[in-house]
């Protein structure tokens, strides 16, 4: 017999609770806070994200004002209408080349840590990251026969590379969570990384005899598998949204279920949960958006992995705070990476992968052991 | 307690890689009672609590508070049934309070998100477990006691009427062992909960329980009350061990046992047989 609640007490009948604290509505008493997104965290990263997107754009050949950089998106806020005294011909550098990349920048590095603070939540493992499940090998693949075909030259207005990068990325983690599944139907997560990393070694065995047997597009294949943002408009920004859409609100809506999912799949479901369920949707939702990432920019490493952490080592490790923040935090530490590929060695670019290891490795052990000190 | 059993197995097997774990188990738990399974290691009582879960697939009949178990969804059930796993997973770096409060999640909708009403709750049961000042502290950095006390925290924020508890002593020293087990039998009284318990130590199923269990490979072999289950004749059939079983006025049971009168005799391998305190040159004055 289920005994009733006041929510407050231990119970409302009082012959059965002599030990009941009292009444609340009788004691001021300060209930404490569930650990979630806090509003200074979430203006710090905000802040993050606004400040990286105007240096990003106002970093480039032609030097622009910060200032006046700001002042130029603030005036396209709604309702906001201010002079930022740039030029029409500044004004098309800002609007037409740079602020698609940055956007782009952001979008994708949103989507990298995101993406991996997800499959680190569902796997309750901090090696996880988006290309666990053979994302990248099967994107690589992709892309590795767009260009050794020659259908990567192009068809049309369309780039045929990330299409082929997107299908060859959702064929090999579709076919790690298939083979996955046992024929009871059970599986874990143990079994799913395993056959993550058995699909994606096959995947880079294809891609590596594939690259062998058409030698003369190895350093396209390579320049692509390093990584780059480079824009030609909206386009790919436009490519990019719906995913970062529907991955932002299905892990956003996720976050309370996978803290529950820290304590297990056996103990989650004894607290009401459906763990298989919960992997899935968050699976989904963290491979659609990783796919169409590697899509538009090659393999982007280390965000996934690197941004979740430091987000975990600073900002404590619910979900509730780390899959928001790694979005923001993500889409800046991307942004201020690509500013730096841009410019070191400008007018030539660097791969923004080396960036984002150069960057993000030292930074990263920084944190760490500042954290382990402490 | 009368009427509709909180739990109830009926013919229940359950078999791993083959072999019956279980085998054609029934057994009644009256609601508001304390059920303690005890029995030889392997011998099924683990799995036969995970029954109630659905965790394990199983022939036989079980029934929860009136409702077949497998029927039920995982949500109702987590409202019905809360578990104090044998080795709970303690997620690094959670505070107290966000652990305890994950036991509301039975109530909560998809985001599960806390209200105020979830917090007083988990606070009021932090508070009756004597936690309160835990609420910060992580998990992971608690003694075994604490912690054990954190998960039972937990489980009680689950306001469930039933409430299972898988060895929930086995990690915890005699003192904290007592303390946990009498916290559980008084909050027992004041919520009416009905108890479940897998227990290897005897005499924690004769002093705190209204009826013990025995099985042993798979089988239920004994089931009555502490005093007529905890006897020589039962204790020795099953463990191999002499026992001496004290009755006590209330019926509770103290079970004392005591290594073989023959294997007592006989010297250990590798031990000088008159082990006498001698002085060694180093010890001279």
């Amino acid at each position: 017999m289920a005994t009733a609640t006041d929510g407050a007490g231990l119970s409302t009948d009082p012959s059965v609770a002599p030990a009941q604290p009292p009444d609340h509505d009788d004691v001021v008493e300060v209930v404490p806070e569930a650990t979630g997104l806090s509003p200074a965290w979430l203006l710090a990263g905000i802040v993050a994200v606004a400040a990286a997107g105007v240096v990003g754009i106002a970093t480039g050949p032609v030097s622009l004002p910060l200032h006046r950089v700001a002042l130029e998106l603030v005036d396209h806020l709604p309702l906001v209408s201010i002079d930022s005294g740039l030029s029409s011909s500044q004004r098309a550098i800002v609007w037409e080349i740079r602020t698609p990349r940055v956007v782009l920048g952001l979008l994708v590095g949103a989507l990298l840590a995101g993406s991996g603070a997800g499959y680190q939540g569902v796997f309750r493992n901090p090696l996880a990251d988006p290309y666990l499940l053979g994302i990248a090998a099967g994107a690589g693949l992709g892309a590795t026969i767009a260009i050794v075909t020659g259908v990567g030259d192009g068809v049309g207005p369309f780039d045929p590379i990330p299409m082929f990068a997107f299908g060859g990325a959702l064929v090999a983690v579709a076919m790690a969570a298939t083979l996955s599944v046992r024929r009871d139907g059970s599986g874990g997560p143990a079994t799913l990384i395993l056959a993550g990393v058995a699909v994606a070694a096959f995947f880079t065995a294809a891609q590596t005899y594939v690259q062998q047997r058409h030698a003369d597009t190895l350093r396209q294949v390579y320049a692509w598998i390093l990584g780059r943002l480079s824009t030609s408009g909206w386009d790919e920004v436009l490519l990019l949204l719906p995913y970062a859409v529907v991955c932002g609100a299905v892990l956003v809506l996720a976050v309370g279920a996978l803290d529950v999912l820290a304590v297990g799949d056996d103990e989650a479901r004894a607290l009401g949960l459906h763990p298989r369920r919960i992997r899935m949707a968050v699976l989904v939702a963290a491979s659609l958006a990783t796919a169409a990432a590697v899509a538009v920019s090659g393999l982007i490493g280390f965000v996934g992995l690197v941004v979740p952490h430091g987000v975990r080592l600073v900002a404590g490790v619910s979900n509730r705070r780390v899959v928001p923040l790694s979005f923001l935090f993500g889409a800046a530490f991307l942004a201020l990476a690509d500013v730096l590929a841009r410019t070191v060695q400008a007018p030539a670019e660097l791969p923004i992968g080396v960036i984002t290891a150069f960057i993000g490795a030292p930074f990263f052990l920084a944190i760490l052991r500042s954290r382990s000190v402490a | 307690m009368s009427g509709t059993p909180a739990v109830s197995w009926r013919g229940v097997r359950v078999e791993l890689g083959g072999r019956p774990v279980v085998d054609d188990v029934s057994l009644d738990v009256p609601a508001g009672s304390w059920l303690s399974l005890i029995g030889p290691n392997g011998a099924g009582k683990t799995t036969l609590v995970r029954t109630l879960g659905g965790t394990v697939a199983h022939d036989g009949d079980v029934t929860l508070l009136g409702r077949d178990a497998g029927s039920l969804g995982v949500r109702e059930r987590a409202r019905d049934l809360a578990v104090v796993p044998q080795h709970p997973v303690i997620p690094p770096g959670m505070r107290a309070f966000d652990y305890v409060l994950l036991g509301r999640a039975p109530h909560q909708g998809l985001r599960c998100s806390s209200s105020v009403q979830d917090r007083r709750r988990a606070l009021a049961v932090l508070q009756r477990l004597g936690l309160d000042t835990f609420t910060d502290r992580r998990v992971d950095t608690l003694s075994g006691g604490e912690r054990q006390r954190v998960v039972l925290a937990r489980a009680l924020v689950q306001d469930t009427p039933v409430l299972v508890l898988d060895e929930p002593t086995a990690a915890l020293d005699v003192g904290h062992q007592l303390e946990v087990l009498e916290l559980i039998a008084d909050l027992r009284t004041e919520r009416e909960l009905t108890i479940v318990t897998t227990v290897h130590d005897l005499t924690v199923a004769g002093q705190f329980a209204d009826a013990v269990a025995v099985l042993a490979d798979g089988r239920l072999v004994a089931d009555g009350t502490p005093s007529e289950v905890l006897t020589p004749g039962v204790i020795g059939a099953h463990w191999g061990v002499e026992a001496t079983c004290d009755v006590d006025d209330d019926g509770s049971v103290t079970v004392t046992v005591r290594r073989r009168k023959e294997q007592r005799r006989t010297p250990r391998a590798g031990v000088a047989p008159t082990p006498t305190l001698q002085r060694t040159e180093d010890d001279r004055p």
